[in-house]
């Protein structure tokens, strides 16, 4: 299948081993990505407090952009796919907010007439590709493996806006970790926010919030973490030594990002995943899978 | 009929010393019963000791607000055949963030403080108008959203700031204080939006977007502290932090179309932030995990140009 693929800001940013990843499984999972070269950031939820209406003539325009290809937009960030969804309702359905909007873009040659499906490569897997191909695809299965799916905020919340996957119960990350050969473990802040979005105005809050869900998935024997969202891996690893401070515990958890969990299943090499710019090293959970 | 199998949280601090759990098997309830119903049934038909809170019965009082399954709903609103459509055990624990009374029942008292503190009325400036003070139909279409509340406390029980952080105003109070900041008829705007931008106020919600999924009327607290966010930062209320932290994003897209995050902390949080953060931020260049910070290591999208008109034009048409 052909996508339109919208990495965003952090997968080219500082988690450039997502965007790394990503490229890497999507052929072997015969993904095309025709990468949004044009497209603009999508305000993450933070321009929106300076100008909303800004936030959503960026947002059509990339939807636009997808438009124009007559192809589903596929991002790889809860944070993306949240926003992008939220403008996308709002300019499907509301034609006189489309048109205020559409006015502004039209002067850069784009117009956007609503409707483009905004996706996630975590639901592309499930509901393009499908489990049972996926599981076909597996070459070194992650038995053995205990693996704390974190869904965070965006990719959930609000249904009225998200409505794949259920808020209070979500399943989606449990089957893909299943399907791939590992086994999830459940805890309670699978849900819950990983504390990034305040880590400049309430730093102690926002570490104690990545701190709790990291040590409960811990305490429930998990040796990984996997997140759909960039921004989630940016508490849970790169900030994790601050993290393991502020609630003075040794945290120690190795964070995958989900293309890197599907990628070692499909038998790619950690150097191709990206690995290395890992924080916290997953030298224990790569040695497992005998990679 | 169906039969709802529930788990309830048992605690009179009191007499006992930790919480524990009782289950209850609630048979002949009709087809269209809620977890409140049962919950009633409970009480009257099995155990009479089990102590809540409930009112109306539908959905209008806000007194019976529970954690169902980990998260705050009505009981009232909440149908056992939606949620355990086979007989599934249902959970049923009080409120989040708050102390427990006995058993469903909590504390309010964190709920009304709050609502307090971010003093929920009007007050007008100048001579009153000779008539009614007028607010255009589209404003008061809009501040019905927050005037929707009926108070049941369910944002403030899953509110996650609130739990790693007392001072948080919490979702009930800010969405209330939107609603007395954006009326037009308050003349105290900036008096109110500046002790709302204080530490714990509007700039301290991480935007989990909690509340917005648990509030049975669809107040979308959240929704109203981005409103309130907008409107201190018009009012030109942006020497702390989150307001930084916003103006520098827009600045960021604006000239590339893409956010640089690595500039965006420290012309946030200052330069003391980039000295606490050194350590790591080595760290993770040394690894090729963060580009170092060097003239044109920053990526722009090919787009860029239409990026920067379409910025131009909006915060153009915005300040006029
Ligand atoms: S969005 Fe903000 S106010 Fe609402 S629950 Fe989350 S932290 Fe609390
Ligand atoms: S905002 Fe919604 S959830 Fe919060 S107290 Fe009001 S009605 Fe209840
Ligand atoms: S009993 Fe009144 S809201 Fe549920």
């Amino acid at each position: 299948m052909r996508v339109a693929y919208f990495p965003g800001c952090v997968a080219k940013g500082n988690c450039p081993e997502l965007n790394q990843a990503t490229q890497k499984i999507a052929p072997l999972l015969g993904i095309e990505l025709v990468e949004l070269t044009g497209a603009p950031c999508t305000g993450a939820g933070v321009l929106q407090a300076q100008n909303p209406v800004l936030a959503d003539t960026y947002n059509a325009k990339t939807l636009a952009l997808a438009e124009e290809l007559d192809l589903p937009l596929m991002t790889i960030c809860s944070t993306c796919i949240g926003c992008l969804r939220k403008s996308n309702q709002k300019l499907s359905e509301d034609e006189g907010y489309r048109a205020e909007v559409n006015a502004v873009l039209k002067s850069g040659g784009h117009e956007y007439h609503g409707g483009v499906d905004v996706t996630h490569i975590l639901y592309v897997l499930i509901k393009e590709l499908g489990l049972d191909n996926l599981r076909g695809m597996v070459k070194k299965p992650l038995t053995d493996l205990r693996i704390a799916p974190f869904y965070g905020c965006y990719i959930l919340r609000p249904a009225s806006i998200m409505g794949i996957d259920d808020p209070d119960n979500p399943t989606s990350m449990e089957r893909v970790i299943e399907a791939l050969g590992g086994t999830p473990v459940d805890y309670y802040g699978k849900t819950r926010c990983c504390g990034f979005p305040i880590g400049l105005e309430n730093e102690e809050a926002s570490f104690k919030m990545a701190g709790k869900h990291i040590g409960e998935a811990k305490d429930k024997g998990a040796d990984c973490m996997v997140t759909p969202c960039p921004l989630c891996h940016m508490n849970l690893d790169l900030q994790q030594p601050g993290v393991s401070q502020v609630v003075g515990r040794q945290l120690d958890m190795p964070v995958l990002h989900l293309p890197q969990m599907v990628g070692l299943a499909l038998g790619l090499s950690p150097k191709e995943l990206g690995f290395s710019k890992h924080i916290i090293s997953a030298q224990g959970v790569l040695a497992k899978v005998g990679a | 009929m169906i039969e709802a199998n529930l788990k309830v949280y048992r605690y009179d601090p009191q007499t006992a010393q930790e919480p524990h759990y009782d289950t209850y098997e609630v048979k002949e309830l009709p087809d269209f019963a809620t977890v409140l119903d049962a919950l009633i049934k409970v009480r009257e038909d099995i155990d009479g000791t089990l102590a809540m809170r409930c009112s109306c019965r539908s959905a209008v009082c806000g007194s019976c607000a529970f954690r169902v399954n980990g998260h705050a709903k009505l009981g009232c609103k909440t149908k056992v055949s939606t949620l355990a459509p086979d007989g599934e055990e249902i959970c049923v624990e009080p409120m989040g963030n708050m102390k427990v009374i006995k058993d469903l029942v909590t504390e309010m008292d964190i709920f009304w403080d709050k609502l307090k503190q971010v003093k929920p009325w009007i007050e007008t400036v100048g001579e009153p108008p000779e008539r009614e003070y007028q607010v255009p139909a589209a404003k008061m279409v809009e501040l019905q959203q927050p005037m929707n509340c009926i108070m049941c406390g369910a944002c403030v029980s899953d509110c996650t700031v609130l739990e790693e952080d007392s001072k948080f105003l919490a979702p009930a109070a800010l969405a209330k204080a939107y609603r007395v900041v954006g009326d037009p008829r308050h003349g105290k705007t900036k008096e109110w939006l500046t002790d709302l931008s204080e530490e714990g106020g509007i700039w301290d919600c991480t935007r989990c977007l909690e509340c917005v999924e648990v509030c049975p009327k669809d107040v979308a607290p959240m929704d109203q502290i981005i409103k309130l966010r907008e409107q201190a930062i018009e009012e030109g209320l942006t020497d702390n932090i989150g307001a930084k932290h916003v103006l520098h994003f827009t600045e960021s897209v604006a000239h590339t179309g893409v956010l640089d995050e690595r500039m965006l902390p420290i012309k946030a949080a200052g330069w003391g932030w980039a000295v606490k953060n050194a350590g790591i931020a080595i760290k993770a260049t040394l690894k090729g995990k963060i580009k170092p910070l060097l003239p044109g290591s920053h990526p722009s999208v090919t787009e860029v140009q239409d990026v920067r008109r379409i910025h131009e034009e909006l915060e153009e048409g915005k300040r006029k």
